[in-house]
């Protein structure tokens, strides 16, 4: 008998426990530079921009636009071995940072650089939240 | 141009060894025994021994099969300068420049700089080796792997020629154009691992990675080591081969701004290690002769094509698609198969080729024209790069006219 392998699930830890408790409510949190005002994503020590370290968790609006994305056919993981083809996008949020998701309620087809988009969260595994990105 | 700084190009250094082991998907040794056959290789290649050896510097490749520990492990004693250097895929480039610096200020007389990397094990596949499936991190990192990205480096540069296409209306007809002139060049090549000729359709028929890059955008992932021995220019020039002189060198860093506001998918850091490399050479972009151009991917070649100013931003696919990086084209570009058809040894993959260019032992492959020799070392996911520009005249910059 074979285990089947298992799919790789975000793994929340206590620096990242903001972005997740938000994710599990369904807000998509960002940190922001209380000195100069700049978004970050992902967690930060320091402001990447200012390099003061005065950092706040605050809502994000979930809005941005497709900066990039690929179609993956290769099986890097066996557990992902029924999912391709599959999306992964870099979504700009309209706060400035960059996102490393993936799409979803669209066909690989027709996803395009430039598309607005909404973040749509998907629960990964029993209570734990991620955002993915969906047209708007 | 930007560079004004004093230090005179034809009384630096120069590369006087190339040494460069079996390149191959079979596992054979280690890395530090890959380094050991490429620096003994390097050092007879320039008619020297051992003992001239006093300076080192190391790059490990993916599995850090190299280190400190490469110096008592080749019994290497008394030198004067060591250190293990990493700014992923430009450290060769890097290695260069600053044993060029060290043998002009009298740091040291004659330095070897090794790449080895053994990433291909019975059991082990390329996109293991490469693709991070192992890893299980935790926190932001863990989203992802959760997502799906894995094949690290292949997506990401895959995401970043999706960028440019969206941009500027680049086709995949013309990432495939690179493809095939690499691969022509490979033909040519002992060393290169894929030597069949390969056509526009055969491009188009290799299987999907991640879109929109097929398998032959991709580079070949190679055991292997390749060793140079870099020394003063004076020096060079009593020593067993022609030399190959260092006359012009730069770097540019981006610092991985992913945010509004920056565009550093289709912009590298070519643009600044241009001018500081031109500046010191005494020469433009029209003097070059022949390109060796880190190609991981065929869309690599292309953007940093750009960022060198051999043709517009943008322009980059309309520039490769009629074939002028070929044999017989107008614009040379790696001349032995790159990394995308010939071997994938990081850094060295372009130095190596450039110094056989430069000394005119190219045989069948030997671009006619070559007194003016570039080459980028490219690394992270466009974020660090390390331009040489070579020549077998130290005085090439003088004789081109400083422009
Ligand atoms: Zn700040």
């Amino acid at each position: 008998m074979t285990t089947e392998a298992q799919r790789p699930v975000p793994a929340p830890d206590d620096e990242s426990a903001p972005f997740f408790d938000g994710a599990a409510r369904g807000v998509l949190m960002l940190q922001r530079c209380r000195d100069c005002s700049a978004f970050h994503w992902p967690v930060c020590e320091v402001c990447t921009e200012c390099l003061r370290d005065d950092l706040e968790w605050v809502e994000a609006s979930g809005r941005g636009t497709v900066h990039t994305f690929g179609v993956m056919h290769r099986v890097y993981h066996p557990a992902l071995a029924k999912d391709v083809p599959y999306n992964l996008a870099v979504v700009e949020l309209d706060e400035g940072p960059r996102v490393s998701a993936a799409m979803v309620g669209v066909s690989n087809e027709k996803i395009r650089v430039g598309m607005p988009v909404q973040v749509a969260f998907e629960e990964m595994a029993p209570g734990v939240f991620a955002p993915k990105f969906k047209p708007r | 141009m930007a560079y004004s700084a004093s230090f005179n190009p034809s009384g630096g250094g120069a590369i006087a060894g190339l040494g460069m082991t079996a390149m191959t998907r079979d596992y054979t040794k280690s890395a530090s025994g890959l380094a050991a056959e490429a620096i003994r290789l390097a050092i007879e290649d320039a008619g020297l021994t051992k003992d001239d050896v006093d300076g080192l510097l190391i790059n490990a490749g993916v599995t850090q099969g190299v280190s400190l520990g490469l110096q008592p492990t080749l019994g290497f004693r008394n030198l004067k300068l060591v250190n293990h250097m990493n700014a992923a895929g430009s450290t060769a480039g890097q290695m260069v420049q600053f044993a060029s610096l060290a043998v002009q200020a009298g740091l040291a007389t004659t330095v070897a700089c090794v790449f080895a990397d053994a990433p291909l094990r019975p059991g082990v596949s390329a996109g293991a080796a490469y693709g991070g499936a192992a890893n299980r991190p935790r926190g932001m990192a863990s989203l992802a792997p959760a997502y799906g990205f894995f094949g690290a480096a292949n997506t990401m540069y895959a995401l970043a020629a999706r960028r440019h296409m969206a941009l500027y209306g680049t086709t995949q007809d013309q990432l495939g154009a690179v493809a095939v002139s690499t691969r022509a060049w490979a033909t040519m090549n002992p060393a290169a691992m894929q030597r069949e000729p390969m056509t526009l359709e055969d491009y188009h028929n290799s299987r999907w990675i991640v879109e929109p890059f097929h398998l032959f955008d991709c580079t070949l992932v190679t055991n292997g080591a390749i060793a140079v021995i870099v020394t003063s220019a004076e020096r060079a020039r009593d020593l067993k081969q022609p030399p190959v002189y260092v006359i012009g060198m730069g770097q540019g860093h981006p610092g991985n701004p992913r945010r509004a506001g920056y565009e550093n998918e289709v912009n590298t850091g070519a643009i600044t290690a241009r001018d500081t490399a031109f500046g010191m050479a005494g020469v433009g972009v029209g003097d070059v002769d022949v390109r060796e151009l880190y190609d991981c991917y065929t869309y690599t070649t292309m953007v940093t094509l750009e960022d060198y100013g051999f043709c517009r931003k943008g322009e980059g696919g309309a520039f490769v698609a009629d074939g002028r990086l070929g044999p017989g084209g107008s614009h040379p570009t790696n001349t032995g198969g790159g990394q995308l058809s010939g071997y994938y040894m990081w850094g060295m993959t372009p130095v190596s080729e450039a110094v056989i260019q430069t000394r005119g032992q190219g045989g069948e492959r030997q671009v006619p024209q070559h007194d003016v020799v570039l080459v980028s070392t490219q690394g992270g996911i466009l974020d660090h790069h390390a331009t040489l520009i070579l020549s077998p005249d130290p005085a090439a910059g003088t004789a081109k006219g400083s422009r």
